[in-house]
């Protein structure tokens, strides 16, 4: 039931993006959601969407492979532009009894499809090249100043990447407790509502059982392997920043001017 | 290597409310010595205190009474915590909830990384380990696409990776068929010999056991036999009454001699079963 979704998972190829140290993909995606705010002219989306479309070149993940993973937004996406269409006040366009459609309605229902459709595919592009272990390096590395401010930043990267690693073993223990159960007549198809919750508590005890086992098997482990904490760790794979990633950053950065000069600039051409 | 002397190991059992409701005593007077080197095999059924045991070496457990001490250190001695678990590595029984990494390579370099070894040495440490166990093709792939004996090779590298002088399996081969069975098996007969790490081995599998140095026999938290596996192997009807089998071989020699051939008992092979038997070729025409 998890298979079509692709947002969110890594695609393995070689590519310019995936070889980027990740850091300067989460400053570089967060950069890119802020500047979809910062736009909003649609001279300014096709400055977006071209920057996009370069990265998406560079990054060589099939574009098919990418579309495909937007189809689990898409209803998201149809709601959120109805909500804009019908709920805008202002000049009236069309009538369908008490719906009407404004044009401020209609242009602002487009933008918010496109800023929804720029920011999804741009954060997809992220964990797209970058492997969940790079992410949770890279989001210790970049959270490490909050460390003064007593947040215990290498935990919750820890926390993070050990999720990381249950997810696909836990998925496929909850399709074999679900075969057990379905085997001693247990029926997870069931339309009602009622049932299908009742159906669900022979499934979830058994998972958390064995996913509290899990945790108390896998904090033995890591502590009989000198696991403690933190302090005086040293890194089997550190981040270095190379010259290509300070190159990305100033082209982020020009990019980034780029979208601020268009919100600011009152140029006359722009809509 | 290790000297245990006289342990008792007692569980606090809580009721509902988390106030202590009485102990179990796991371990009860235990005292042992294993010299640096040997391939040791711990057996005894379902709960008769053999993980106990083995968390005791490795520092996860401390003793209610007695003293342990692995390679000199007291295992009382909380300073000395880190050390110990270094020089006392811990293979568990189920693959998937000891590897931490997302890749082989990264789960062999978490305890290298613990122990704040610079980053070129890990790097050595992971090939030299992955090496040993015969896993160094699988570095870059995920854990959860290996089967259950090479998950358990990788566990077994990251433990070598701490460069430990002791290897302390609980039962590292219950959860897998027989050739990941054989190979991790192998894979540790091979540490003991070529790099001289000291073995121990919980292990449910008798013929496991027949390639030890030395077996401890447990039962009920207390050493009911020790000796050669042929000594242990010998006494059949002892092994029986403490719910234990003999490898088949053995047992087969042993209904034989009852049976009145002239076989010695404590048969550990097939080859010395058949060479028994050739000797009795007159009785048996
Ligand atoms: N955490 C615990 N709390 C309370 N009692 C425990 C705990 N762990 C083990 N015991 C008890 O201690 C005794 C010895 O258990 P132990 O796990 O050492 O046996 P074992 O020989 O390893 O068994 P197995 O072959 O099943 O692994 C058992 O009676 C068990 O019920
Ligand atoms: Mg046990």
């Amino acid at each position: 039931m998890f298979k079509d979704i692709t947002i969110g998972q890594y695609y393995q190829t070689e590519s310019l993006l995936h070889s980027l140290d990740p850091r300067v993909k989460i400053v570089g995606t967060l950069a890119y959601i802020i500047s979809l705010f910062v736009v909003d002219s649609f001279a300014g989306y096709l400055v977006c969407a071209l920057f996009l479309i370069v990265m998406i070149r560079l990054s060589n993940v099939p574009v098919g492979y990418i579309v495909r993973g937007m189809r689990a937004i898409l209803i998201l996406l149809l709601i959120t532009m109805a909500f804009n269409l019908f709920l805008t006040p202002g000049e009236t366009l069309v009538k369908f009894g008490f719906l009407k459609i404004t044009k401020q309605g209609l242009a602002f229902a487009v933008k918010m499809a496109i800023r929804l459709s720029l920011l999804v595919i741009g954060s997809s592009l992220m964990t797209l090249t970058t492997t969940p272990n790079q992410l949770t390096d890279a989001i210790e590395s970049l959270l490490n100043p909050l460390k003064r401010l007593r947040v215990p930043v290498h935990e919750i990267a820890m926390m993070m990447s050990i999720a990381l690693r249950f997810i696909p073993i836990l998925m496929e223990e909850t399709d074999k407790i679900m075969k057990a159960q379905i085997a001693r007549g247990a029926d997870f198809e069931s339309k009602n509502l009622i049932k299908k919750i009742q159906s669900l508590v022979p499934l979830l005890v058994p998972l958390f059982i064995s996913a509290f086992r899990r945790a108390n098997d896998l904090a033995m482990a890591m502590e009989a392997r000198c696991y403690r904490g933190g302090a005086g760790r040293t890194k089997m794979k550190p981040l270095v920043y190379q010259g290509r990633d300070q190159g990305a950053y100033f082209i982020l950065l020009a990019y980034f001017c780029i979208c601020v000069a268009l919100r600011l600039l009152p140029l006359p051409f722009l809509v | 290597m290790i000297k245990i002397s006289k342990l008792i190991h007692d569980y606090i059992q809580r009721d509902e409310e988390g106030n202590p409701a009485g102990t179990v005593r796991a371990i009860d007077d235990v005292s042992l010595n294993v010299e640096p080197g040997q391939f040791i095999a711990i057996l005894g059924h379902n709960g008769s205190g053999k993980s106990t045991l083995a968390k005791h070496i490795n520092a996860l457990l401390f003793p209610t009474e007695g003293t342990v001490w692995v390679n000199g250190m007291d295992t009382k001695d909380q300073s000395l915590l880190w050390d110990i678990r270094q020089t006392a590595g811990m293979v568990f029984q189920n693959p998937d909830n000891q590897i931490i990494g997302q890749v082989v390579e990264e789960d062999v370099g978490f305890g290298p990384e613990n122990m704040g070894v610079p980053t070129e040495k890990i790097w050595e440490r992971v090939e030299e380990s992955l090496k040993a166990v015969g896993m160094l093709e699988y570095r870059k792939k995920s854990p959860n696409r290996l089967s259950g004996g090479q998950k358990q090779r990788v566990s077994i590298a990251g433990v070598i990776a701490m460069h430990p002088k002791c290897i302390v399996m609980d039962e590292p081969t219950a959860m897998l068929d027989p050739s990941g069975r054989a190979d991790v098996i192998s894979a540790a007969r091979s540490l003991n010999i070529e790099e001289n790490i000291t073995i121990i081995l919980i292990t449910h599998f008798m013929e496991e056991a027949i390639q030890a140095d030395h077996v401890f026999v447990m039962d009920n938290g207390k050493i009911a036999m020790q000796g050669s596996p042929r000594e242990v192997f010998s006494r059949v009807e002892e092994m029986q009454a403490l719910n234990l089998d003999v490898p088949q071989v053995t047992l087969l020699g042993h209904i034989l001699r009852k049976e009145g051939l002239d076989i010695p008992e404590g048969i550990l092979t097939k080859e010395e079963l058949a060479e028994a038997l050739a000797g009795n070729k007159e009785s048996l025409l």
